[in-house]
């Protein structure tokens, strides 16, 4: 009889539940009080993704010093956003494109939001072609994680102020021989790679959306 | 079973004696990879102090209820949440940076640094004893990461917190901010500071 009610007891013990009371109890804690976490500056973090995206398309569609003229005179853009289906041998895509448009209601051009795969890692970017869907205007680089000191240099301005005045009628080139041409771009030496996939996010995109922009431009 | 070193004795070894990087060699991932600046060495280092405090803290106040088996368990769970919380407060509050170390603020939490002083002073002995020691840790291991971080900026782009300081003929060694420079620099370091416990240990003797 007391044998029985000792190992009752001990299987008791040992059941793996009750010994993991302290994982469960903290788990739950700490669950609770992330959850608080994530709702206290979750919404603070997002309006840090938008509002450097919003703080880009003047500058990606403007261009920096016209933008910074706009800013000087306190003009601002009115900048809306809308999603842009593209629909390719039966896979749909999604463009998040951003309509600038000066306060005389004309528009100042499109800013796409667009990544693609890199050297490293994703590569994230804002692409702004002019009002006529004719011409690139600019270009700015939102997240990369290319090398340091060779393939990061996709987010210097020296190397990002070569697609101003690109036109967005022809696809983009890479050349590695400096060489001119209305769709040349250099490759940053060392960097072929990470050049190549900059220009070939930039011409996807571009492909995918511009049918969809010129159209609007007519309404 | 040995005596345990008492708070102040924990809080003095943290910072050169048991140094976390140069004398354990713990906490090597952070340690190579956001060297190249002073700024994000300097963030990293409080992220890693505030996840150490913390968690040295709460492991300390539950150390009765500790199961030997149990115990790995409980300690990750309490570094990834602190963890979790410092990542969420770097991209709230200061975003570029919190770009800038990517996946490195949420690799804290398989920080062999922080789960080693769990397991060897929390849940071993009160929780003042414990926090004197994260904060001990954490400035040995502020003051490594700055070491090496110095070296690597002032090298590699000839300034330090961004600031230029080098004259502006010195030719940028573009290595020391990719990762081989990271190696070079923490294995010179590494043999600096073994030769000079060397030279102290060989003048003790004598």
């Amino acid at each position: 009889m007391d044998d029985t009610t000792s190992e009752k007891r001990e299987r008791f013990q040992n059941n793996n539940l009750l010994q993991a009371w302290l994982v469960l109890t903290l788990a739950l804690i700490f669950g609770i009080s992330l959850a608080g976490v994530q709702a206290a500056l979750g919404p603070k973090i997002e309006a840090n993704k938008i509002k450097e995206t919003m703080e880009k398309v003047p500058e990606v569609v403007l261009g920096l010093e016209a933008a910074q003229k706009l800013a000087a005179s306190g003009e601002t853009l009115n900048i809306q956003s809308r999603i842009i289906e593209v629909s390719k041998k039966n896979k749909k895509k999604f463009y998040t494109v951003y309509e600038a448009k000066f306060q005389d209601n004309s528009v100042a051009g499109w800013v796409a939001k667009a990544g693609g795969q890199g050297y490293a890692d994703k590569i994230e970017l804002l692409v702004g072609i002019d009002a006529l869907a004719e011409n690139i205007t600019g270009l700015f680089i939102l997240d990369q994680k290319e090398t340091p000191g060779l393939g990061n240099k996709i987010s210097d301005t020296a190397w990002r102020d070569q697609f101003i005045d690109k036109p967005a009628t022809n696809p983009l080139v890479v050349v590695k021989d400096k060489s001119q041409g209305a769709s040349n771009i250099d490759a940053i030496s060392g960097a072929t790679i990470s050049s190549v996939s900059v220009c070939g996010i930039i011409n996807q995109t571009i492909s995918d959306i511009r049918p969809e922009l010129s159209s609007t431009k007519k309404d | 079973m040995a005596e345990q070193p008492t708070a102040l004795e924990r809080f003095v070894q943290g910072i050169l004696p048991e140094n976390p990087v140069y004398r354990q060699l713990l906490g090597m991932c952070p340690t190579l990879a956001v060297t190249n600046g002073m700024k994000p060495a300097m963030t990293m280092a409080c992220s890693v102090a505030f996840v150490l405090l913390c968690a040295n803290v709460v492991t300390s106040l539950i150390r009765g209820l500790l199961k030997p088996h149990l115990r790995i368990v409980v300690f990750t769970l309490t570094i990834a949440t602190f963890v979790t919380i410092a990542d969420r407060v770097l991209a709230a509050y200061l975003y570029q940076m919190s770009k800038t170390l990517g996946p490195y603020i949420p690799l804290i939490i398989v920080n062999c640094l922080i789960i080693c002083r769990c397991e060897v002073c929390a849940s071993k002995q009160n929780v003042f004893t414990a926090a004197s020691d994260a904060v001990g840790q954490s400035i040995g291991f502020g003051l490594a990461l700055a070491s090496i971080a110095a070296v690597r900026e002032l090298l590699g782009t000839g300034g330090l917190f961004g600031i230029p300081i080098l004259p502006a003929v010195w030719p940028d060694w573009v290595i020391m901010v990719l990762p081989p420079g990271a190696f070079i620099t923490l294995g010179l370091l590494l043999g600096c500071v073994n030769w000079i416990e060397m030279r102290r240990g060989a003048n003790a003797g004598n």
